[in-house]
């Protein structure tokens, strides 16, 4: 059975991790966390190449150095968090003479999630810092039906929580504070045919705060925008057929926003999975497993190209497993 | 009444020769948020359905308005993709042309949402309708047209051709907007 070792490393968690086909063998995380303020992505840059020789040592240590491939998040992401750890899978791959391959990131939190759940073919609400998507398999890519047109969902809120003053990640304050608002504040609400926009959410919010509790702004901004993904999802639903929904990304922790697409389910009369939640934010044995599923069906990276892609679309990216 | 269509956002039922659509409630959502957007969207698309008409697209004439709901007139016809000709799709670019002339994207522009009926061809729902003078949101709603023919119909490529003319004859940036078609092809993006 084939072990595939996997590098994330594609905004503030540094991750690695070895899979086979049944389950997660090893798995050693480095969070960076900013000392003020949000993601610096040269610090985390440096974070990730002072921390990654001892992440996967600790990770081969358990599992031993018996691998069959290389996989690394090759985007998208930070530039200079994916070209170090792009650097330091190219160097682990040409040392223990294995195959390289460079996955893409959004892809593996849905692989992930089918793994995990007992979802076949979902639509997948995609939610974490930086993206925001909501996709299906069709014709051999996983399509974009809908995204955001500016900011991702987890950046929105990181951006209103440091300007209210909260610390640093945003997302888990809000909904902490959300609970004990009392009245909803209408804030502008975005969708345009299957994309949505935050950026203008995120501004009357923090001019909200002028004229409403914080409690209420952070309630009002959580149905807001959490309204928004749901009804694009709900729609890539009705246009493809499909009958089950995947949660998936860094944002999915939120139990409100999670509430509320079990909803729309339930009233569809369709399927909710949401995979645990190690397997939501960022994690190595995602692209471990993506890797694996790609190195079944023969597909490998040669070095000249394996360059860090910042803008990596899921949609670039041909699906051979399926 | 008969529950005639039912979509993500609205309930289609049908009393006479009377179209009802309804949009329902959506127990997600805050009541509040729920409440001004269904209201709100209503009020845009009957405008916008109007508002078409008055630029020399068919539609269907509006009965009544009210918070949630459109009583309109049934276009009891045969679907575009039923019965699709050349001199049919170029028809159909005359009438995305005018709309587009005016200003207004359809949105959800497929050969299930036009209508035959006594020689003449009606656009039909204008749920996601929006006015946008952008070239993506018409390129948009060209490329959405373009792959309902190429998905349901053998002689697309004819098609498409047929309808370039008559979205040119109606529509003076027909061109560019063509442009943009060809990029959004390339992204295989709204597949």
């Amino acid at each position: 059975m084939p072990k595939i070792l996997g590098l994330e490393g594609t905004a503030w968690n540094l991750s690695a991790a070895v899979v086979d086909e049944k389950d997660v063998i090893a798995e050693t995380t480095a969070t960076y966390m900013p000392t003020t303020g949000g993601i610096h992505p040269r610090e985390a840059a440096q974070h990730h190449a002072s921390h990654i020789a001892k992440v996967v040592k600790e990770t081969l240590k358990i599992c031993g150095k018996d691998i069959d491939a290389v996989a690394f998040s090759q985007g998208p992401g930070l530039g200079p968090c994916l070209r170090t750890v792009a650097t330091a899978a190219r160097a682990l791959a040409l040392s223990m003479e294995v195959p390289l391959i460079g996955v893409n990131h959004c892809i593996a939190h849905i692989e992930v999630g089918r793994w995990k759940t007992k979802a076949c073919d979902p639509v997948t609400l995609y939610v974490s810092g930086a993206n925001s998507q909501v996709l299906a398999y069709r014709a051999g890519r996983y399509r974009v039906f809908g995204e955001t047109l500016d900011i991702g969902i987890g950046n929105a809120l990181d951006k209103f929580a440091r300007f209210a003053g909260l610390p640093h990640p945003g997302g888990p304050k809000v909904e902490e504070l959300a609970k004990k608002a009392t009245r909803y504040t209408p804030l502008p609400y975005t969708v345009k045919g299957m994309d949505f926009s935050f950026s203008g959410l995120t501004t009357a919010a923090q001019e909200a705060l002028k004229s409403s509790t914080l409690q209420d702004v952070c309630h009002s901004f959580q149905e807001t925008a959490f309204a928004m993904l749901v009804e694009v999802t709900e729609r890539a639903v009705a246009h493809t057929g499909k009958n089950e929904v995947l949660l998936a990304g860094g944002v999915g922790a939120n139990v409100r926003l999670r509430e509320m697409l079990a909803l729309m389910c339930e009233d569809r009369g369709i399927e909710f999975y949401a995979p645990e939640k190690r397997f939501m934010g960022d994690n190595g044995a995602m692209i471990a497993y993506l890797g694996l599923l790609m190195y079944k069906s023969g597909y490998r990276t040669a070095i000249e190209d394996s360059k860090a892609n910042p803008n990596f679309r899921p949609d670039d990216a041909e699906v051979m497993w399926r | 009444m008969a529950i005639i269509a039912s979509g993500a956002e609205a309930v289609i039922a049908l009393e006479g020769n009377t179209i009802i659509k309804t949009r329902i409630q959506k127990r997600y959502r805050l009541k509040e948020i729920d409440e001004s957007l269904r209201r709100e969207r209503t009020r845009i698309e009957a405008k916008l359905i109007s508002e078409a008409r008055r630029c020399g697209v068919p539609t269907p004439i509006i009965r009544n308005v009210t918070d949630f709901e459109i009583k309109m007139e049934y276009i009891e016809g045969t679907a575009l993709k039923n019965i699709i000709t050349p001199q049919l799709a170029e028809k159909t670019g005359e009438l995305v042309g005018r709309l587009h002339t005016c200003g207004i994207v359809h949105g959800d522009l497929t050969t299930s949402n036009i209508m035959f009926k006594d020689g003449k061809l009606y656009l039909i729902d204008f749920g996601l309708a929006y006015l946008d003078k952008t070239l993506e949101a018409r390129g948009v709603d060209v490329h959405v047209l373009f792959q309902t023919f190429e998905s349901t119909h053998e002689n697309h490529e004819e098609l498409t051709e047929s309808f370039k003319k008559g979205y040119a004859r109606t529509f003076q940036g027909a061109e560019e907007v063509m442009e943009r078609v060809r990029e959004i092809e390339a992204r295989g993006r709204y597949a």
